[in-house]
């Protein structure tokens, strides 16, 4: 990096800090990373996050890459995916697992659950139309149980079943038999994770680090 | 006891003390006259040989000597029983007071008796609380420790445990030698070692007392696991100072080189209890795995070897409460894995059950020993010892709850603090380690009286005043959720999808760390130590395969028909659009569905691989969810005989007079037959082949359940009908035959 490149990525970054609520060291870090993954260029692709190592044994990996691309995720009112993305959009979507600071206001703790949530939400909303219906939660569960072999199948769809039958139960009560309960909205889908505390659970302690503890070297 | 029951309300009461008083009664005076009856017993005897007084023969002869230890046991006992017995009778009580007050009240009133009396009352026996009365507590703390908010918590709870029992230790032993060195107290021969054993004895916090006391609270999960594990985690700290203190005192003199042997002596002890733990655990784990064909003893092994990981590691002396813990946490997944449902079950109570006793007992001992107990009474000493208690622990909670929000990312709340602060309470092993003092120590009295007056101050004022300030201040309290499937999905999505984000990010946190751990425990340890193919099951379906067969228990249970519970959705109004255009294709679906579901049943019947969950274990197992599915069976396929031969419009709109007629048609009105018209509530169906079974067959089931909406829509129904109708048409041909057919070798199991 050279002086006159460093000096406009540093104001980028002030810029970026300010927007997303990293501090600059972090949004460092996230830098390095990001040309790590990326081989130095400008921009991300598909294959790069593919291939990465770590995520070889995971069973969502495809839900995750497919996440970053996301256009729902990048603050953007679009849906579809993107093929590429730069710096800033990688930021925007680390920015959802940021931890939940101190001494937030009961309003400011609402809203990062609701992006957190939302987060999860796009990711098993996989036709983007507001809803997820039985057939994308089935393939959610599956997804999971995907390591499981066989045994998975037919209790995975049991189970996408009987988790949507809680939803709809305890999201609408009581229903006539010729209603169709179209999918789980994304108001329903806050009121069934009501109880689960996701702002303290759903971050990653990289974005909290400095990087004397950082280990940046060895992954790829 | 109807003969005794009475119309108005202190009756109860007084019978109850009545009862009390009449046990005491008996109990005490056999134990004070027993010297009597021995005497009697043996020269009865000599007698038999000597000619010249020839006795008649005794018909009817006292005994006493010969039973009596086990009598005295089992009568403290039941003692103990019945107390906490009649204070539950008593409502407002016990909301009020926490059992462990009015528990020590009895034993000082016991104790007090037992004085009047003339008989000298039993101490707690220092041996007979380690060996016996503490590990079946620690046992079941241990087993059914909550892991993931431990496991999340764990830095902090050592740090706590460790550091804070050190803090306190040398705190309040450098204040009270302090003290013990102004003339006006009088207590001039008091040494600094002596102090600081004195210190490392009381400020342990007590796993017992904070059992006790944080169990009726509820509390929220973070304050309890910390306050709990650091009861749990500072015994090695405190075997390693008492020893260390005791040693020295003995000596008289401290170098470096015992400092530093003292730190090295610390790792030891609490390593080594872990690591027993883990061996006795692995152990255990591995036994489980051949019990399949000795069932009523897997129990035992459980039980036998965390004790003999206890005594083990008392032996060596190292920690044998940290031994404990770990070889319930380490046995606990495979263990449960390989047994039946009626062990775990015989586990949990049996281990709920002895921890009750145990704690019962210890603090009527408590109170007994209070009475015994020789006492030296100094004011200032008392007094300074329960203010410095006070003190030292809250200001070691503020400062390293200080330093600990540094690395935390749920910080500790002042709220939080001010619990953990005042949770520290004082039990039962500080009073033990304090008998356990030799006499050599000239204030040993004066020591065991402080101990006691500070472990009266905190379970009675702490233990009483905690619940109305977690009201006061308004602390979050425990959730009470219902395990909810969606909650469960979840959890390890977000698992799987923090492990992913921390791999692009190339972080090595914590939940790469954990999935490598789960990933090793599939691929290697749980190979070895689980019995059968159970080991590939993921944690989602054995999850959902518990909530399963607990709602089947609890329905058969309940006997209660489904229109208690309140919610009507069922499986169509999740997918109603399938149902009703059924093309050709989908009825080939359908039928193709069924049959491998009911071949699938019949596969996992033989192959026995779910040893626990398994619904066809039919030599030990409930025959409930297997008759219940046979019943369901038979239930569905008469239904839709039924259905095929009545034609639609003979059914009136009316859902009330429909169900009744329903039911005198088919003459299934049981508890067994509701599982059936269960279906279409918000719990997960029963089986995966039955809810298959029963998408396909959605509307008539619903119609019944419906009674308490209003319908007057007839149209509704009457297309509701016609739809099923077409559907059971469909399934008719392979349906009924098939299922017959296939209930048969069903049967025979």
């Amino acid at each position: 990096m050279g002086a006159s490149q460093s000096a406009g990525t540093e104001h980028e970054f002030q810029d970026m800090a300010d927007r997303t609520g990293f501090s600059l060291e972090q949004i460092g870090n996230i830098n390095k990373r990001f040309r790590q993954l990326s081989n130095n260029e400008e921009t991300l692709s598909r294959e790069d996050l593919a291939s990465i190592p770590a995520l070889d044994n995971n069973p969502i990996r495809a839900q995750i890459i497919n996440a970053f691309f996301d256009k729902r995720n990048l603050h953007q009112n679009e849906t579809g995916t993107v093929q590429e993305i730069g710096f800033e959009e990688f930021l925007m979507v680390m920015t959802h697992f940021r931890p939940a600071a101190m001494g937030l206001t009961e309003e400011e703790r609402e809203n990062l659950r609701r992006e957190k949530l939302r987060f999860l939400f796009n990711m098993h909303d996989t036709d983007s139309d507001g809803t997820i219906n039985l057939e994308e939660y089935r393939r959610v569960v599956e997804e999971l149980l995907s390591k499981a072999g066989t045994i998975g199948q037919e209790t995975a769809k049991a189970i996408a079943d009987a988790a949507m039958l809680e939803v709809a139960s305890t999201t609408r009560g009581k229903m006539e038999p010729d209603e169709f309960y179209e999918g789980i909205t994304f108001e329903n889908f806050l009121q069934i994770l009501n109880t689960f505390d996701i702002e303290t659970r759903m971050h990653v302690r990289f974005l909290n680090m400095d990087t004397a503890t950082l280990r940046c070297g060895k992954s790829k | 006891m109807p003969a005794f029951s009475c119309a108005f309300p202190g009756c109860r009461r007084d019978l109850l003390v009545i009862v009390l008083v009449v046990f005491v009664g008996i109990g005490l005076p056999i134990e004070a006259s027993a010297p009597a009856y021995q005497s009697h017993g043996t020269e009865g005897s000599y007698l038999t040989n000597v000619t010249n007084t020839k006795k008649a023969f005794p018909v009817l002869a006292v005994n006493y000597k010969h039973v009596r230890q086990p009598f005295e046991i089992a009568l403290w006992i039941l003692l103990a029983l019945l107390m906490k017995l009649g204070f539950h009778l008593i409502p407002r009580l016990s909301g009020v007071v926490p059992e462990s007050c009015l528990l020590i009240v009895v034993g000082l009133l016991v104790g007090g008796l037992i004085k009047v009396i003339g008989e000298e009352p039993p101490v707690l026996d220092s041996q007979l609380f380690f060996l016996c009365l503490l590990p079946p507590i620690i046992l079941d703390a241990g087993y059914f420790l909550p892991i993931r908010p431990f496991t999340e918590n764990v830095g902090t709870i050592l740090v706590f445990a460790v550091i804070g029992t050190l803090w306190n230790t040398f705190f309040m032993g450098g204040l009270l030698y302090a003290l013990c060195q102004i003339e006006s107290v009088g207590l001039g021969g008091v040494d600094l070692l002596a102090c600081l054993l004195f210190g490392s004895i009381v400020s342990a916090v007590d796993p017992v007392a904070v059992l006790a006391v944080f169990e009726e609270i509820h509390i929220n999960e973070l304050v309890h696991i910390l306050v709990f594990g650091e009861s749990l985690l500072n015994d090695a700290v405190t075997v390693v100072l008492y020893n260390l203190f005791e040693e020295f005192a003995k000596v008289g003199t401290v170098t470096v080189l015992d400092v530093f042997l003292g730190v090295v002596c610390f790792f030891v002890v609490s390593l080594g209890g872990v690591l027993v733990g883990a061996i006795y655990g692995f152990l255990a784990a591995f036994t489980s795995r051949f019990t399949s064909h000795t069932r009523v003893i897997e129990p035992l092994f459980v039980f036998l070897y965390s004790y003999m990981a206890y005594l083990s590691s008392e032996m060596f002396h190292l920690s044998g409460i940290m031994a404990l813990i770990v070889c319930g946490v380490v046995m606990r997944p495979y263990v449960e894995a390989n047994i039946s449902h009626k062990s775990y079950t015989t586990i949990k109570y049996f281990l709920k059950m002895w921890s009750s006793v145990s704690e019962t007992l210890i603090f009527i001992f408590l109170g007994v020993s209070t009475v015994a107990g020789p006492h030296a009474w100094n004011w200032t000493f008392v007094i300074t010892t329960v203010i410095l208690c006070l003190v030292s622990r809250v200001l070691g909670v503020i400062g390293l709850t200080f330093i600990i929000n540094k690395f935390r990312i749920v910080k500790l709340t002042k709220k939080d603090q001010f619990i953990v602060a005042y949770g520290g309470l004082r039990g039962a092993i500080a009073f033990s380690l304090g008998y356990l003092l030799s006499n050599r120590h000239q204030m040993r009295n004066l020591f065991l009286t402080a101990i006691i007056t500070v472990i009266f101050f905190t379970v009675f004022v702490q233990g009483m005043t905690i619940r109305p300030l977690v009201e006061l201040l308004a602390v979050k309290k425990k959730k009470e959720s219902k395990p909810s499937i969606n909650e469960e999905i979840h959890t390890e999505f977000l698992n799987h999808l923090l492990t992913g984000v921390e791999g692009v990010c190339g972080h090595y946190g914590h939940y790469h760390w954990k999935e490598k751990l789960n990933r090793f425990n599939k691929t290697y340890v749980k190979r070895w130590l689980i019995a059968g193919e159970n080991f590939k099951e993921p944690e989602l379906i054995a999850f959902y395969r518990k909530m399963e067969l607990k709602q089947a228990i609890m329905m058969v249970e309940s006997g209660q028909l489904p229109s208690a519970l309140p919610s009507t959705i069922s499986m169509q109004n999740i997918q109603p659009r399938a149902i009703p255009r059924v093309s050709k294709k989908r009825e080939e679906e359908i039928r193709r569905i069924l049959r491998s579901n009911l071949q699938n049943n019949k596969q996992k019947m033989r192959s026995r691989s779910y040893s626990r969950h398994t619904l066809f274990d039919a030599d030990e197992e409930d025959n409930v969810s297997e008759v219940r599915l046979r019943k369901t069976k038979m239930e569905m396929e008469r239904r839709m005989s039924h259905y095929l031969t009545v034609p639609a419009n003979r059914e009136s709109p009316r859902p009330g007079v429909r169900r009744v007629r329903f039911e005198s048609d088919n003459q299934v009105f049981s508890a067994d037959s509701v599982p059936t018209v269960h279906f279409e509530q918000p719990s997960p169906p029963s089986t995966p082949d039955a809810v298959s079974l029963e998408e396909e067959v959605p509307k008539r089931p619903s119609l019944e359940a419906d009674i308490e909406g209003p319908r007057g829509n007839a149209s509704d129904n009457h297309q509701g009908e016609l739809d099923y109708q077409r559907l059971a048409r469909c399934l008719s041909d392979p349906g009924p035959n098939k299922d017959k057919e296939e209930d048969d070798p069903f049967m025979s199991c």
